[in-house]
């Protein structure tokens, strides 16, 4: 094990680290309001959107992600649609990851008694309030634990954006192995690199998770 | 002087089966109104459609001049005048009781969070609960949730509060702390339309008993003729059904 | 213009060798659920067993796949085992060799999780029936897991087909590779990488979709 290169090449791969990590946020981020957003239509059985947010979900579930990328990024402008790297990067991790987080909080939301929905209509909140205020923060606690797979899911999903042309992980660990032949040392950095990407997502999800459930809410019938 | 609610002649089904065949019933201010009968006659049915809660299939219902039964998108604003309790309090488990209690007056109505909670805590003491302000409901029993639930209806300061067979979820020995905050508040001169099977509460509360069988009223009058009296032979076996007569043949 | 570029795919026999990429796919993915299920099966008893050192080896390589990509993976066993031990694997083997690790795992915890959530109460009133340990675990314990795994074992091996895509990385030649040789074959139809790409998306859709279906209408049937 050669620490020489190790050390002379921890930078890159630090960089490759942000570049993943950052795209991946706002993949993600994009992903909890798209699927927040079509869980919600389908709830609500809001009309032409409910069967929309239908057929997306299932389009996106059904296909790999780097077909996607693939289509995206090479596909697309040839019809004119251009994007950047970077762009094709989030949006086709959003249009994955929204489909995932809209089946999380859909568990999450059918988990909620319906009587407390009503109880929010008695009230005369506006289907807004009732949202924010009733549903969703009970959905949550029960969502919660899907919900943070689906990121750690699409935090690793990541790895596919070497197909683009920008220098997150994988095209940095790419570029060092077949330029500098030390491939056992790359590959060592690249497990190291992801495990620093991913502890702490897991752990922020177990303590998370933790302190749901002892709000002690969630799908307990009799309150 | 005219009616607070008025129902005229609703109809509403569930899958093909009729469950109100056919309703009028009209609430006058400060007026307890009372609706009794066997189970699947349609009385929480009735309720759930004043409140919009369900559809009705034909017929009209209005609050004082308001035509309130085609109002799909603005009922919510309804519903601020509409106060209703269930059989479930479904109090809010994510919020201590005066969040709960809170949500309605400051979110819906918009009012000062401040006068809000006085008026609250008053409330609150005057059901005996003012010391479980900061609690969760899961701490709370049956009877204390419910009285919550009632004071978060109250609230919100509405015209009309339904209740929907609040006791029947609970232990018995809860039931008349609840029963005595609404006569408490039949007193005050709330307008309510109560769905119950407590028999003796409802001829203590109502000043008009409706018996309902099968989706239509079958009777209706002041409950001491109802009760003593009963003019028709349903409600006859009905209030008969409620008197437990039989013993054990063998009994050592 | 467009038109000009959907037919790229019905020139020649360009449909058939997408098809055939396609199978190269399928058949890793195959493989890799079948070794999966069987595999997998064992693995969800030893994460139960009483052997501490089992459940101990079952966590870690659960742990293991849980968070590394599998890109990463396939990169360690494709590029890695050559430089450590000196074998040549070539992609197909390396393919079935993580997929298999990694299917394996989640088999396995999702055979456990079949099995420990049937109630207590299920057993034990079975039990004061007078029934013998092998005769619950075959009337009481085996169908009722039967149910609760089989939806998500499908959904598994839908996962694994879309995650066999990843093979293109490295130097497999499956469905994209082919696309993007006639795309170059092709060069004078400007929009072909649109409809190839597109296509690819369909294909795997076509394929997937049916299977996840079929999950859903098992686990409505049995809930």
């Amino acid at each position: 094990m050669d620490w020489s290169f190790v050390s002379a090449h921890v930078s890159d791969f630090i960089g490759g680290a942000w570049v993943t990590l950052r795209f991946g946020l706002y993949g993600v981020l994009c992903s909890l309001v798209l699927g927040l957003l079509c869980c919600l239509a389908r709830y609500f059985r809001v009309p032409v959107l409910k069967s929309i947010a239908h057929g997306y979900i299932e389009l996106a579930r059904n296909t790999p992600l780097l077909v996607q990328l693939f289509f995206l990024y090479a596909g697309l402008p040839r019809v004119g649609i251009r994007l950047s790297a970077e762009a094709c990067a989030v949006i086709g991790l959003t249009f994955l990851g929204g489909a995932y987080m809209a089946e999380g909080f859909r568990s999450g939301l059918e988990s909620v008694d319906k009587s407390q929905r009503e109880a929010g209509e008695c009230l005369g909140l506006t289907r807004w309030q009732n949202i924010r205020y009733v549903l969703l923060p009970q959905a949550l606690a029960t969502a919660a634990p899907a919900l943070f797979a689906n990121v750690i899911f699409l935090i690793k999903e990541t790895s596919m954006f070497s197909v683009l042309a920008m220098m997150d992980l994988m095209n940095v660990a790419d570029t060092l192995r077949t330029s500098g032949g030390r491939t056992i040392e790359v590959l060592f950095m690249l497990v190291v690199a992801y495990l620093a990407l991913l502890l702490p997502v897991s752990l922020i999800a177990t303590f998370t998770e933790r302190r749901l459930r002892y709000a002690g809410f969630g799908n307990q019938r009799s309150v | 002087m005219n009616p607070i609610l008025s129902v005229k002649n609703i109809q509403k089904s569930f899958d093909g089966t009729g469950v109100l065949k056919g309703v009028s019933l009209d609430i006058h201010e400060g007026e307890v109104v009372v609706v009794i009968g066997p189970s699947g006659c349609g009385k929480s049915t009735l309720l759930r459609c004043i409140n919009g809660l369900e559809r009705i299939d034909g017929g009209e219902i209005w609050l004082r001049d308001q035509r309130i039964s085609d109002q799909e998108k603005n009922m919510h604003l309804v519903r601020q005048k509409i106060g209703m309790v269930f059989q479930s309090y479904d109090l809010f488990p994510h919020m201590k009781v005066m969040d709960n209690l809170l949500l309605g007056p400051t979110k819906a109505l918009k009012r000062p969070a401040d006068e809000a909670k006085a008026e609250a805590m008053e409330m609150l003491k005057r059901v005996g609960l003012a010391e479980k302000a900061d609690a969760l409901p899961r701490t709370l029993s049956g009877g204390q949730k419910q009285r919550v639930a009632l004071v978060r209806a109250m609230l919100m300061h509405p015209e009309l509060l339904l209740l929907d067979e609040i006791t029947a979820a609970l232990d018995p020995e809860m039931v008349s702390e609840v029963l005595n905050v609404v006569i408490d508040l039949a007193e005050q001169g709330m307008t309510m339309a109560i769905v119950t099977h407590e028999m003796r509460f409802a001829e203590a509360v109502a000043d008009r008993v409706l018996f309902m069988e099968q989706g239509v009223i079958v009777e209706e009058g002041a409950p001491a003729e109802f009760f003593r009296e009963p003019r028709t032979e349903r409600a006859r076996q009905f209030l008969q059904s409620f008197t437990y007569a039989s013993t054990r043949k063998n009994a050592r | 213009m467009q038109g000009l570029g959907i037919s790229v795919l019905f020139k020649g026999i360009n449909f058939q060798r997408l098809l055939l990429g396609l199978w190269v796919t399928l058949r890793i993915a195959l493989i890799t659920i079948g070794i999966s299920l069987v595999l997998g099966l064992i693995f969800g008893l030893l994460m139960m067993s009483r052997s501490k050192i089992a459940r101990a080896v079952c966590r870690v390589w659960l742990e293991i796949v849980r968070f590394m990509p599998q890109l990463v993976l396939l990169y360690i066993v494709y590029f890695g085992f050559a430089r450590l031990f000196g074998v040549n694997l070539d992609g197909e083997t390396s393919a079935v060799i993580v997929f298999s690790f990694w299917g394996t795992a989640e088999m396995g915890d999702l055979f456990r999780g079949a099995l420990t959530s049937i109630p207590k109460h299920q057993r034990e009133s079975a039990a004061a029936l007078g029934l013998t340990k092998a005769q619950i675990n075959r009337y009481i314990l085996l169908p009722q897991t039967a149910r609760r795994l089989l939806p998500q074992a499908i959904n598994l091996s839908t996962r694994i087909i879309k995650t066999t895509a990843l093979v293109k990385m490295i130097n497999v030649t499956e469905v994209l590779k082919v696309g993007q040789q006639i795309i170059g074959q092709f060069y004078r139809e400007p929009s072909a990488a649109f409809w190839v790409y597109a296509t690819v998306f369909l294909l795997y859709f076509l394929i997937c979709w049916p299977i996840s279906l079929l999950a859903g209408r098992l686990e409505r049937y049995w809930n």
